[in-house]
Order: structure tokens, then C-alpha cells, then sequence
């Protein structure tokens, strides 16, 4: 490899460089300010396990934003399947785990395509449609549970294994969030429907007159959202053991704030499998190692916002002096 | 409307026809609204006796004016292509401040400054970061800022809570300041941004630049001050909001109108201000405030729960903003029939 390709490869993938220097600083700085505490094969496992979920929502969310679209309802999605997932395990303890995870998958796939039905077909901005239906599914939630709860003696041992349970010594949700990644990142580099979403949010005018089926795409990625949240739900009810009116509320904004942070600009179009990962990483981390280094809990919102915004900004002065270089080298 | 005339030349320029129409007169969004605080009222009216007396009312209407107040320097926001989630968590940290300075032995009226003050620096910061980075989309900045807020709120105060102001505090919530009601008040507030939004050169280039920065910064326009002006008012007016949340729950608390920025972007979406920028009316805003409160508070007479309240406002947003996309895509398809008729008659005269 020789300087220029180097350079070439660097200035494309500034993004998950920076991150990766962000997590490698940030985990030396724990690992030593904890005495020890963060690089121990226990904390790291529990790190990756409370990352899942938040991860493989992030994919979902990706897709939607690099379409300029937005979802503010995948909290209450999450809700509303978790909680009817777990009230039909409720009445019956002996239903395959299995069968309760397709179901809440189903019931979050209906929800996105209401989703997507309004924002492609009737041409609803995507922040008002999914912040219409996030009340709507969050009602719809209260209503299903009539107010009280479902708690982790109402669900089956069986489905509760499924977060506690291990593959090969990893963790289920860990397991199924590198598959999710996996698929994730061979739907949108491989397959032509993936690389049709980044068309549409490029400039959906252009993908339209080039033949592609615009409406059909944005409904497609609201659908997928809303599959990937009805999943997320019924896991996060599992690995919480209890299923709520409140479950998941502004989780949207973790989300959102993950796939921004992996470099998905809100303005469509941008935005890498690999890069979300890392973000979702870098909010997972800061979730663990706070606590490690004794930050009090009244603190940690207050620095993790910081980061989020510090991170934001530093990687657009990166992005401008990388471009400003671009530019001298040009001979004009 | 503007129409498509064809010159002696061949050549086709727009002209914008600026006279005085019955019809587009009656197609504006804010006689729906009318008509569906009408229908809200008859509703409420008919349901519950007691509902058609003043008192009531104005006990209505104190219930929500909280949000109201941030609804107008929101509905700016928006007008100029931005959105600005962080309202509430900058009413939670005023709030918190002003309750912070009045325990520590200042003066209400002192504290309520501070809490003003606060407010105004939260949005001023916003505006900064935005003006400095203008790569970065409002709603990222917003989203950090509001964790920012929230979490310096609750570094102050953690999970306490400040509450025994003085009385006379504490009856400003209720409805009086001095002897001047509080919806005066807000009559104020709202006839300064009615002015300011349509009469002013300000209010002008703010809708300029909702359709365009780019053009609106090639034309003249100081787009970074006014930017900048209108997130810092968006700060100042969540303080007041603020100030009148703490009065009327007597207490105030880190983890203090969570959630509200949804709603209160909700009514201004309702209100007909479009979310792409540009495009809105204060008139609209006021009287979705007044459609979504009458209606949160009728349907409470009649014991419909929250829950149920949620879905009805949730539909009725996305049913509004539904119905006027329709109108204006059967607007351009009757634009693009005229258009392709012109095209046609001028290749017939050829």
C-alpha cells in the first residue's frame, strides 16, 4: 500500500477511524482510572450484551435516515409489540419463545407500515407521521395492558433464557445483533434493493426518473424499521423482565443519537453498517463505564450528551479539513 | 396562484397574480382549524353541563398554556427549516435554577430573572452551535443539548425537588399576576410574534430563508443573526414557559415537563406550518393550541383516559397534515394539466 492509497483509505473512512481512537482513549482512560476493572473478560461481555439491543435498532434506524427520513415511534413499537408478545405468553406459559419472538416481530412490521404507508404513500414528513403514530402506539400500548404490567414471574422460563442463554459462551442478544449486522451489511452492499435505498436518499427525484420505485423503497425501509423495532421490543422486555406502559420511552433518541454518532447524515444519502456499529459501541461504552469510574448516576446524562455533541462537532472540523486538503491538492 | 403567460415572442414567463380571491381565501388551512374548534366545542358543550361557563374556560385554557407559549418561538423555528427538541429540557433547567436561587435566600423576583437568564443562555448556546456548525443538522445539536440540559438539571438538583415559594408566586399560576390575568399575557406574547412573524422585515426574511439559506444568504440576508435570534428566543420564551410550569405545580424538579417538545411540536405542525420550512401562519398556531387543549381538556370532562387522548391527538395530526397534502398534490396535478394544455396549444400554433 503505498502513501496515496493510504491517504485515499483514511480520508474514506475518517468516521470509523475516529471512532475507533474515541473507544481505544476512552477505554484506556477507564481502564485506568478503575484500577483494572474495565478489561476484565466479565465486563466486557456485559458491555457488548447491554449494547445489543440499542445496536441492532441502530440498523434499522440507519436505513430509515439515510433515506432523510426519521422514526420517533420505534419506542413505542417497541412497547406495544413487547407488551403483546409477553401478555399471549401471559396466558399461555407453554408457547415456544420462539413463536412470541415472531409474533412481536409481526406486530412491529404492521406498525411500520403504517409507517411507511403514510410517509411514502400519502407524502406525510417522516417527523410528523412517526410522531403521530408514536402516540397512537403508545395509547394503543396502555390500552392492550389496561395500566399494569407484566412482570418476570408472568413470563416462562423458556423465553427468559432467551437473553440470559448462551452460543459458543456469547451471549443470545450479542449473537443475534452480529447477525443482524451481517445481514445488514450484505443487504446494503450487495443486494440491489440495499443500494437502492441510498439511491432514494441521494436525491429521490433522480432515483425516480432512473426507474427506481421510489414509494415502494421508502415503504420497504419504514416496514424493516418497524420489523427490527417489534424484535428489539420483545428482546428488551425479556432482558428487563418486565413489560410496561413506559417501556422504552425516548429510546428513539438513543437510537437516532447511535446511528448519527456512526456518521448517518440526517440529510440522507451517507451512512455505513460499520460506522453505526462503532457508535452504537461508543454509547454502549460510555453507558458501562461510567459506573466503573464512579461517576454518579446525576452526572452520566449530562456527559453523555457532551460526548454525543463533542463528537458531532469535532468530526466536522475532521470532515472540513479533510475536504480543504482535498481541495489544495487540486491543480487549478 | 401564478400563471403561465405566453408572449407575442414565444417565449413563457410566470406571472404572479396577486388580487384578492374568494376561493383561495376559503381553502386556507386555518378555516379546518376553525371548524374543528367549532366541532370540539359543540362536543364538549353538548357532553358535559358544566363545560360552557367562563370560569371553565379559563381553567381550560390555563391548562395548557404552559405549552402554548413555546409553541410560537417553536412554530419560528420550524418556519425557518429547524427544529429545536431541546424546549423542554431548557423549561426543566430554568425552572430548576429559578427554584436553586430562591432556596438559597434570593428574591423570587431575582430567582425568576436567573431562571429567565438561564433560559436565554441554553438557547443562545444552541443558536452559537449552530451558527458556527452549519453542516450540522438542528435536530443532532437539539437532541444533545436537550441530554445536556436535562442532565445538568439533574446534577443540580438530583432526585430532590424545591418547592414553598411565595404566595403570590403561586397565584400567578393560578391565573393572576398582580391584578392582570395571565391570559393577557399571553394575548401579548402572541400578538408580538404575530407582528413580528408577518410584519416585520424579519418576519419576512425568516421565511425566506425556510425556503432557501443558500439564497437567502446570496441575497443579502444576515442568515447567521437571524438564526441566532431566533434559537435564543426559543430559549427565553421555554423560560417563561418555564416560570408559569413551576408556579402552577407549586414544586419544580429535574425530570419537570418531560416529553412536552413532542406536543408542542405537535400543535405546530397542526397549526399548518410545515415541517420542510417556509410556510406557516401564527393565526394557525393559535388555533391549534386552542383545538388540541379544548380537546384534551373536553374529552378529560367525560373521563376518556390519557391513553385514549393519546391516540385521538396522534390520528388527528396525522389526518390533518394528510388532508392538506392532498389538497396541495390536487392543486400541482391541476397545475400540470394547465401546463401541459399550454404546452399543447403552442405546439398547435406551430
Amino acid at each position: 500500500m503505498n502513501n496515496s492509497t493510504l491517504k485515499k483509505f483514511f480520508s474514506d473512512n475518517v468516521r470509523e477511524i475516529s471512532l475507533i481512537l474515541v473507544i481505544i482513549v476512552i477505554s484506556i482512560f477507564v481502564q485506568l482510572r478503575s484500577g483494572g476493572n474495565f478489561f476484565t473478560p466479565e465486563n466486557i461481555a456485559d458491555l457488548f450484551t447491554e449494547t445489543a439491543i440499542l445496536a441492532i435498532l441502530a440498523v434499522g434506524m440507519m436505513m430509515v435516515i439515510i433515506t432523510a427520513g426519521i422514526d420517533l415511534s420505534i419506542g413505542a413499537i417497541m412497547a406495544l409489540a413487547g407488551m403483546i408478545g409477553t401478555t399471549i405468553l401471559k396466558g399461555n406459559q407453554e408457547i415456544n419463545p420462539v413463536l412470541i419472538i415472531l409474533i412481536s416481530i409481526v406486530i412491529g412490521t404492521l406498525c411500520g407500515m403504517i409507517n411507511g404507508a403514510l410517509v411514502s404513500k400519502l407524502r406525510i414528513l417522516p417527523i410528523i407521521a412517526t410522531l403521530g403514530m408514536m402516540n397512537v402506539f403508545r395509547g394503543l400500548t396502555y390500552l392492550v395492558s389496561k395500566g399494569s404490567w407484566v412482570l418476570q414471574n408472568d413470563m416462562s422460563r423458556a423465553f427468559l433464557n432467551v437473553a440470559t442463554g448462551k452460543v459458543f459462551g456469547i451471549n443470545n442478544l450479542v449473537v443475534m445483533a452480529l447477525v443482524v449486522y451481517v445481514i445488514g451489511y450484505i443487504f446494503l452492499n450487495f443486494i440491489r434493493t440495499g443500494r437502492k435505498i441510498y439511491a432514494v436518499g441521494n436525491s429521490e427525484e433522480s432515483a425516480q426518473v432512473s426507474g427506481i420505485k421510489t414509494e415502494r423503497i421508502l415503504w420497504l425501509v419504514y416496514t424493516i424499521m418497524g420489523a427490527i423495532a417489534g424484535f428489539a421490543g420483545i428482546l428488551y422486555v425479556c432482558k428487563f423482565g418486565a413489560a410496561q406502559g413506559e417501556t422504552a420511552v425516548g429510546y428513539e433518541m438513543n437510537v437516532i443519537a447511535a446511528s448519527v454518532l456512526g456518521g448517518v447524515s440526517i440529510a440522507g444519502g451517507t451512512g455505513r453498517v460499520q460506522g453505526v456499529l462503532l457508535g452504537a459501541l461508543l454509547l454502549g461504552l460510555l453507558n458501562n463505564a461510567m459506573p466503573l469510574i464512579n461517576i454518579s448516576a446525576f452526572w452520566q446524562e449530562a456527559i453523555r450528551g457532551l460526548i454525543i455533541l463533542l463528537s458531532v462537532m469535532s468530526n466536522s472540523l475532521i470532515q472540513r479539513n479533510v475536504e480543504m486538503k482535498a481541495l489544495r491538492r487540486r491543480n487549478i | 396562484m401564478a400563471k403561465q403567460v405566453i408572449q407575442a415572442d414565444g417565449t413563457r414567463i410566470i406571472e404572479n397574480e396577486r388580487a384578492f380571491s374568494w376561493k383561495r381565501f376559503m381553502f386556507q388551512w386555518e378555516w379546518m382549524l376553525v371548524l374543528m374548534l367549532i366541532i370540539v366545542n359543540i362536543i364538549n358543550i353538548s357532553s358535559s353541563s358544566n363545560y360552557a361557563n367562563f370560569d371553565n374556560i379559563m381553567n381550560a385554557m390555563r391548562d395548557f398554556l404552559d405549552k402554548a407559549i413555546v409553541v410560537f418561538p417553536m412554530a419560528l423555528v420550524i418556519v425557518l427549516g429547524e427544529i429545536d427538541i431541546s424546549v423542554a429540557s431548557i423549561m426543566a433547567l430554568s425552572s430548576v435554577t429559578m427554584g436553586m436561587a430562591y432556596q438559597a435566600g434570593v428574591p423570587m423576583g431575582l430567582a425568576i430573572v436567573i431562571g429567565l437568564l438561564v433560559g436565554t443562555l441554553c438557547g443562545f448556546i444552541n443558536g452559537i452551535i449552530l451558527v458556527k456548525f452549519p453542516e450540522l443538522s438542528s435536530m443532532i445539536v437539539t437532541l444533545a443539548t436537550q441530554i445536556i440540559f436535562r442532565g445538568i438539571a439533574s446534577i443540580l438538583l438530583e432526585t430532590g425537588s424545591v418547592g414553598g415559594f411565595p404566595d403570590w408566586f403561586n397565584s400567578f399560576g393560578w391565573g393572576k399576576v398582580g391584578s392582570i390575568p395571565i391570559i393577557l399575557i399571553f394575548t401579548i406574547i402572541e400578538a408580538l410574534f404575530f407582528v413580528y412573524l408577518h410584519f416585520t422585515k424579519f418576519g419576512r426574511r425568516t421565511y425566506a430563508m425556510g425556503n432557501s439559506v443558500m439564497v437567502s444568504k446570496f441575497s443579502g440576508i444576515k442568515t447567521n443573526k437571524i438564526k441566532l435570534i431566533i434559537f435564543t428566543m426559543a430559549g427565553l420564551l421555554a423560560a417563561v414557559a418555564a416560570v408559569f410550569l413551576a408556579s402552577k405545580m407549586g414544586s419544580v424538579r429535574p425530570d419537570v415537563a418531560k416529553g412536552y417538545e413532542l406536543d408542542i411540536i405537535a400543535m405546530v405542525v397542526l397549526g399548518g406550518v410545515a415541517s420542510s420550512g417556509g410556510k406557516g401562519k401564527i393565526l394557525g398556531c393559535i388555533l391549534s393550541i386552542l383545538v388540541i387543549g379544548f380537546l384534551r381538556y373536553g374529552l378529560g370532562l367525560v373521563n376518556v383516559t390519557s391513553q385514549v387522548i393519546m391516540i385521538i391527538v396522534g390520528t388527528l395530526l396525522i389526518v390533518a397534515v394528510a388532508i392538506t397534502n392532498l389538497k396541495s398534490s390536487f392543486g400541482q396535478a391541476k397545475w400540470v394539466k394547465n401546463l401541459s394544455n399550454n404546452i399543447k396549444g403552442v405546439k398547435a400554433q406551430r
